[in-house]
């Protein structure tokens, strides 16, 4: 009988797990995955959604529990938390440096904020790395997303939302 | 949980879920119609955000009772639905709609930043979560408030109606549920009445500075989530209608 992967390689399958909405970033250097145990024949992965309206949550926890099971487990747990909330925070340097090459502005450290904050200091435009830059719009095509136009280079391009 | 103290709960659950979902079905109806390409996008947004957090609140009150979030959306008629009148009103024009999400975003805003606070862990941690999207609605909503009021003659006017015709349908959101004192006392839900007077401060303030005057006549103002206006029965057709057509259409 081959023995059963370990938490640490079941967290090298899933960070070969992309983000649906965003290829280049996979959904451990996202911040995605919360923990992995490895019970008995049985691997529990606890996930944290990005927005709570994201259409991708479901696509995101089937690609999981495949990867997962790839690995030879017989029964795989997905579960789901909501706390603590996810936050941009979570991303790591490596994961926004690839947002960055992918013309997507990295966020801004989120922290707490208040009730109500408008977006404080420019987002730098991926392209060029200007600050001259404005914001046309805080929403954008995917709900984690805004958009924005560099006034040097001229380029519009998407920001990640800090929050 | 008492038994009491639970169905209180569920009941609450069932109208925050109900208000999201009625209000982001009413924004969708924009999708492909709103002003300019990046106003029909935010909305969009808003709308699946909206989806999201009514997602959650169902989810929650699956939790508790077992119950089906896509058979409580797509298989109650009205008569059963708790969600205030205020979100089932026509779209109108754009003032309208953007004045009614502006009103709503401030009272689900400061309800979710005090139930982050909840004695009931589920629920504050969920509150924790959607908090942090429902700000971005806030800011956006509040800027066009302020753009209309302060535009033309025209714009103005138009968001004075709006306004005119939904101030008192907004008080129903501060109206508790028969059973929400309960709930209050052993602190899983915030006190709508601390909340209102937070509300009231913050709108009035902001809608006075946009150039618009509060109505002098608060005019019809809703008590009863049992009650709905003729609106909702035409939204839930149509918002209903796949599924009843083909039960197996699932995903939503």
């Amino acid at each position: 009988m081959t023995p059963l992967p370990r938490a640490d390689q079941v967290w090298q399958a899933l960070a070969q797990v992309p983000d649906p909405e965003i290829p280049v970033v996979n959904v451990v250097e996202m911040g995605i995955v919360r923990d992995v145990r490895v019970e008995g024949g049985k691997a529990v992965v606890t996930m944290t959604p990005t927005f709570s309206g994201c259409p991708a949550l479901h696509a995101i926890r089937e690609n999981l529990e495949r990867a997962v099971r790839g690995l030879g487990f017989a029964e795989v747990e997905v579960r789901t938390v909501l706390f603590p909330p996810w936050s941009t925070d979570s991303i790591t340097p490596e994961a926004r440096e690839k947002l960055r090459q992918y013309g997507i502005a990295p966020p801004r450290p989120a922290g707490e904020s208040g009730l109500i904050e408008l977006e404080p200091a420019p987002l730098r435009c991926p392209r060029c790395g200007s600050l001259n830059t404005s914001t046309k719009n805080t929403f954008g095509p995917t709900l984690c997303k805004s958009i924005h136009v560099c006034n040097d280079c001229r380029e519009p391009f998407e920001g990640f939302k800090s929050v | 949980m008492n038994e009491t103290l639970q169905s209180a709960l569920i009941a609450k659950l069932t109208a925050l879920a109900d208000d999201e979902l009625i209000l982001a079905h009413r924004d969708s109806e924009w999708t492909g119609h709103g002003p300019i390409l990046e106003e029909d996008i935010a909305l969009a947004n808003i709308a699946q955000d909206e989806l999201g957090h009514a997602t959650v609140w169902y989810g929650l009150r699956s939790a508790l009772d077992g119950s089906d979030p896509d058979r409580l959306a797509f298989f109650r008629d009205a008569g059963e639905f708790r969600n205030c009148e205020l979100v089932e009103l026509p779209r109108g024009d754009w003032a309208f709609t953007m004045l009614r999400q502006y009103l709503f975003d401030a009272y689900e805003a400061l309800w979710l930043f005090a139930a982050r606070n909840s004695t009931y862990r589920p629920l504050a941690e969920a509150a924790a979560k959607v908090v942090r999207e429902e700000r971005f609605h806030l800011q956006h909503t509040q800027a066009w408030v302020e753009r209309l009021g302060l535009g033309t003659e025209e714009s103005r006017r138009r968001m004075q109606a709006a306004l005119d015709m939904q101030w008192g349908y907004a008080q129903q959101l501060f109206v508790p549920l028969p059973d929400e004192h309960l709930l209050v006392a052993e602190g899983i839900v915030p006190d709508l009445a601390e909340l209102k007077e937070a509300w009231l401060e913050r709108t009035t303030g902001h809608l006075q500075n946009s150039g618009l005057k509060l109505p002098l006549q608060m005019g019809y103002q809703p008590t009863h989530r049992e009650i709905h206006t003729e609106h909702l029965w035409s939204l839930l057709a149509e918002m209903q209608s796949t599924a009843r057509w083909d039960a197996e259409a699932k995903v939503w």
